[in-house]
């Protein structure tokens, strides 16, 4: 491990404007050489027009075993979700 | 239509990138990490593109029915133009990047120039082409900054390049009754204007690299007249000769 280089979370926001997506990760000593190594892995194509670089290691992210109690207690309540209730007529998005 | 000094200035240009380009592709698979290993190609095939198009113009330009193909692979060593400095074999990635560095800055300047061409097939050639290298040079000066500046034994290795490239640089500004014919017409700028403007930059990141700029006279040129190294028949040959096995073959 002490000879790899950090890793860092790859996001790109793609030409439309749409919010950044997690691509992936590349390795790189400092920022500026993971955004460039970002650019070259996931936007040398021109699949976006910015890009984030985080250091993985200042992600939190929430582990399997959460996954029951962070997550099933939604699907038994329909009317938390939008679709549970009736879109008025002429409305077009909500 | 034919266009003698513009046909020629255009091989120059086209053949720098062609030979630079596959000097950078040698690397694919041999790159210090995945990430750079991408990078490389990349530049690799951005120069290649460049190549293509100013090949392709050149062939226009000479109205002898040659394209891109043609030029590319059909021309023996003393009929390319491009600058002795390209051809050197790729050394260490720390000689690598240095030639790229001291090409990519000597090419933003001179591509800058050239978008302000009165011939306007050249003049949007080199404004697409400028987009790219402002990249290639942000990614090579970045690499020159961290191998001059890094550890003791990437500061040495840069520097031990940086001595052997320096006096091939004094070839960048050549210019011969090409440049004058073409300069009289709006066609390309004065090469010795762009010089300084080269220098101050390369020093400045040389300096915060710590690197010292080495003092050694320049060589002699010849690239520009089909002189070269020993050095570029035989990366010609690898680059021919599939093209020249297999005459006329698609995919």
């Amino acid at each position: 491990m002490s000879d790899q280089w950090p890793l860092w979370e790859v996001f790109t926001q793609p030409a439309d404007g749409s919010p950044h997506e997690h691509a992936g990760s590349v390795h790189a000593a400092d920022a500026e050489t993971a955004l460039q190594n970002a650019r070259d892995v996931y936007a040398r194509r021109g699949e976006a027009v910015n890009l984030w670089v985080v250091p993985s290691a200042a992600i939190t992210a929430s582990s399997p075993s959460d996954a029951g109690p962070f997550f099933d207690p939604g699907n038994d309540k329909p009317y938390r979700h939008p679709q549970f209730y009736k879109v008025p007529r002429g409305v077009k998005s909500v | 239509m034919s266009d003698a000094p513009l046909s020629e200035y255009l091989l120059r240009l086209g053949d720098d990138r062609l030979v630079l380009g596959h000097r950078l592709s040698e690397w694919c698979g041999h790159g210090p990490i995945l990430e750079e290993d991408i990078a490389l190609a990349n530049i690799s095939l951005d120069l290649l593109g460049q190549a293509s198009l100013l090949l392709h113009l050149a062939g226009q330009v000479e109205g002898e029915g040659r394209d891109e193909d043609a030029l590319a692979y059909w021309r023996d060593e003393t009929l390319f133009r491009n600058l002795q400095l390209v051809e050197l074999p790729r050394g260490d990635f720390g000689f690598t990047m240095l030639r790229q560095f001291l090409f990519d800055a000597w090419s933003y300047h001179l591509l800058d120039a050239l978008g302000r061409s009165s011939h306007a097939d050249l003049a949007a050639i080199a404004a697409k082409a400028l987009k790219e290298d402002r990249y290639h040079l942000r990614h090579s000066s970045e690499w020159v900054l961290r191998l001059g500046d890094g550890t003791e034994e990437s500061h040495a290795r840069a520097q031990a390049a940086l001595d052997e490239l320096w006096p091939w640089t004094g070839e960048l500004a050549y210019q011969d009754e090409v440049d004058t014919a073409l300069r009289a017409r709006g066609v390309v700028p004065d090469l010795e204007t762009l010089r300084p403007p080269w220098e101050a930059m390369v020093r400045d990141v040389l300096g915060r690299a710590t690197l010292a700029v080495p003092s050694a006279p320049m060589r002699m040129t010849g690239g520009r007249s089909g002189r070269h190294t020993e050095y570029l028949g035989h990366l010609l040959a690898e680059m021919q000769i599939v093209a020249r096995s297999h005459p006329g073959a698609k995919w």
